[in-house]
């Protein structure tokens, strides 16, 4: 090794210059950036045509670790801007990295309706039950009655169960998976990269430092003891069967796998029609 | 299919505006519907899956100002259209477009407001959210068409501009603008002048993302061209990283700002009429401005020597210029379709003669009579 410096074999997909990460110890981000990495890898995704589109949050800051074209966007708003990036140039394979506030609460309309376009890209999740990036807020999937920083009494909504959502906009594939099935992760990663149509995963990811840490939920080494313990893989069962309780059961699994033609697919036969019909109208 | 419908039309200005979009080689467009800038969006529809480009009619505003950077990142020359309340909700991602310097197009087909305010009127309450539409510190190019011609015209004007200093243009056009008919000329493909965006000179291990020669406008690489760039919203270093210095806000902050500041003589379009001897001068934009053009003309025949400066470029604002020819004149009447916007940054600015408001809330705009008899009224 010429310089002293240690060749890693996922360095061709990192920046490794933006290390150490901004994450906290036990935070489950980092086995989604290297479950990503490796998916990546094993599907031979060409990184001059990749491009991850990230928005605001701790998960926000995935896309600029990786050494492909990426995109740090605005709140809620990675979605749109991949959108435009697809469909501007349909041979770059697209991913939005991001988490469940910037995904779900402030761009989940962004969500239903790419998924309903069955725009051809890839969305991964990363799932802590709260904003941690600001602090400990709740989220659209804090759990009920769970103590963040703005419910400190408990919370009193009900968390949206995202792969149901994700499943009834139109996502050709959606899965959920926690941070501790890391070759499952990766496959089903590598899945929704091959995939031409509108894939969406959540993975479950432990955030000690702020929500275990409100919450009682122990050190970080407990809380993925714990998520390990509660959770069970049932592939293929409804997505609104497909429960999420942090201290009782989280089910994950391949929960859709179906065909439907992409997005930009459908705009280029769009093209066709249009030239067709001017054709006709000018002789 | 035709890219540039040369040819003489009887046509409205939404519909000047996206050909001359697509004359300019736009070819992504992400909007919302939204009166009375929809005509474009439907005219978009027609048009770019025709000639090979992308139309999407996005679940918002916000959608759309987003995509268009996105598509803006892939090397499309990327446009949106709307009004008021939708120019609101892209406020956000025009500031991703300015700090990401991202080449666009954002038109505002200015209606009454604030909020839904009257939809199908015309009115001229955009002016400064034009200017200072997004949080922070930045310079905006906005241009402000007087006529079909110049919706045609201005909308290749505002690409070249966006692709030249990689930044978001503006076209202000009020709605009367927007929606009237009148003669347009498209003319032979080879008389559109076109600019495209300076590309990297070097290879992807020595490129760095914003980095500047003298001109203060980084080279930009595309998605998929193989550079492995990182682009963030945050305030980033020539690498394109995040730099949360002090340092590095200024840095960053101030080229923004100076890359439009130091052309400004190269970014403002006026257009003059009979300033040469004039003592008394209208500045006006837009729809006024065709009033009171008129008004100058019935002035001068009432032996008032009246002149009119038309803002052709809003902003930057011609603060020198006009500064210079304030010493020149006796008075300087502001006529626009508001409360007062326009007058007070020509009072900043013209600082050698007295500067009269003749503020007049949409929908009617001010007529050459009132234009006149308020520039007789002036005391000199």
């Amino acid at each position: 090794m010429s310089g002293g410096q240690v060749k890693f074999p996922l360095d061709d997909l990192l920046r490794r210059d933006r290390f150490p990460h901004l994450w906290c110890q036990g935070c489950g981000l980092g086995i989604i950036l290297s479950a990503f990495c490796r998916a990546v890898q094993e599907a031979d995704i060409d990184l001059d045509h990749l491009v991850v589109v990230s928005g605001i949050g701790c998960a926000g800051r995935l896309s600029g670790y990786l050494n492909c074209d990426s995109f740090h966007a605005t709140h809620g708003r990675a979605i749109p801007l991949a959108s435009g990036a697809k469909i501007a140039n349909p041979d770059l394979k697209v991913v939005v990295i991001s988490g469940d506030g910037d995904l779900f609460a402030i761009g989940g309309n962004h969500f239903v309706h790419a998924a309903r376009r069955n725009l051809e890209m890839l969305v991964i999740c990363s799932n802590n039950f709260n904003y941690g990036m600001t602090g400990g807020q709740l989220g659209p999937t804090t759990p009920f009655q769970a103590l963040t920083k703005t419910t400190p009494f408990g919370n009193w909504e009900e968390p949206l169960n995202l792969v149901q959502l994700a499943s009834a906009a139109g996502a050709t594939y959606v899965a959920r998976w926690t941070v501790t099935y890391t070759q499952r992760l990766t496959n089903s990663i590598k899945k929704g990269l091959q995939r031409e149509g509108f894939a969406f995963i959540e993975v479950v990811s432990p955030c000690p430092a702020i929500y275990g840490e409100m919450n009682e939920q122990g050190s970080a080494w407990q809380m993925w003891e714990e998520l390990e313990a509660v959770s069970r893989i049932r592939d293929g069962i409804p997505p609104a069967e497909a429960s999420l309780d942090i201290h009782e059961r989280i089910i994950c699994g391949d929960f859709i796998d179906r065909e439907r033609a992409g997005y930009t697919l459908r705009l280029r036969q769009n093209r066709d029609v249009a030239r067709q019909k001017a054709l006709a109208s000018y002789g | 299919m035709n890219e540039i419908l040369t040819g003489t039309y009887l046509a409205q200005g939404d519909w000047a505006c996206a050909e001359g979009a697509i004359a300019a080689g736009c070819r992504f467009f992400a909007a919302y519907p939204i009166t009375p800038a929809t005509e474009i969006m439907e005219r978009m529809a027609v048009r770019l899956p025709q000639v090979g480009g992308d139309f999407v009619q996005f679940e918002d505003e916000i959608a759309s100002m987003a995509a268009v950077v996105g598509a803006s990142y892939t090397g499309a020359k990327a446009m949106t259209a709307t009004s008021g309340p939708g120019l609101s909700l892209m406020a956000e991602n025009v500031g991703l477009a300015l700090m990401t310097e991202a080449p666009c197009v954002v038109v505002d087909i200015m209606r009454g407001g604030p909020s839904t305010g009257q939809p199908t009127m015309a009115a001229q309450g955009d002016l400064m959210q034009a200017r200072w539409l997004t949080h922070g510190d930045y310079e905006m190019i906005a241009l402000a068409p007087a006529s079909v011609q110049e919706m045609f015209d201005l909308t290749i004007e505002a690409f070249n501009l966006a692709e030249r200093y990689r930044l978001p243009v503006l076209l202000l056009a009020d709605a009367l603008i927007g929606q009237m008919y009148e003669r347009l000329v498209i003319p032979e493909a080879d008389q559109v002048r076109v600019e495209n965006r300076k590309k990297p000179t070097v290879g992807p291990s020595d490129y760095l993302p914003f980095q500047v020669d003298d001109s203060l406008v980084p080279a930009m690489a595309c998605f998929g061209e193989g550079y492995h760039f990182y682009v963030t919203g945050l305030t980033h270093d020539e690498s394109g990283y995040p730099d949360m210095s002090p340092q590095g806000q200024g840095r960053l902050v101030t080229r923004l700002c100076a890359k439009v500041r130091e052309r400004a003589g190269e970014i403002i379009r006026l257009d003059m009429y009979h300033l040469e001897d004039a003592e008394v001068a209208v500045v006006a934009y837009g729809m006024v401005a065709r009033s009171a053009r008129r008004a100058v003309d019935l002035a001068r025949e009432r032996g008032l020597r009246a002149g009119l400066l038309r803002l052709v470029t809003v902003w930057p604002f011609p603060t020198r210029f006009l500064d210079g020819l304030s010493h020149r004149l006796k008075a300087l009447l502001v006529p626009e379709m508001n409360c007062g916007q326009l007058v007070h940054e020509v009072r900043g600015a013209a600082r050698g003669c007295s500067v009269h408001s003749l503020p007049k809330p949409g929908p009617i705009p001010h007529s050459a009579e009132e234009i006149m008899e308020a520039m007789e009224g002036i005391e000199i």
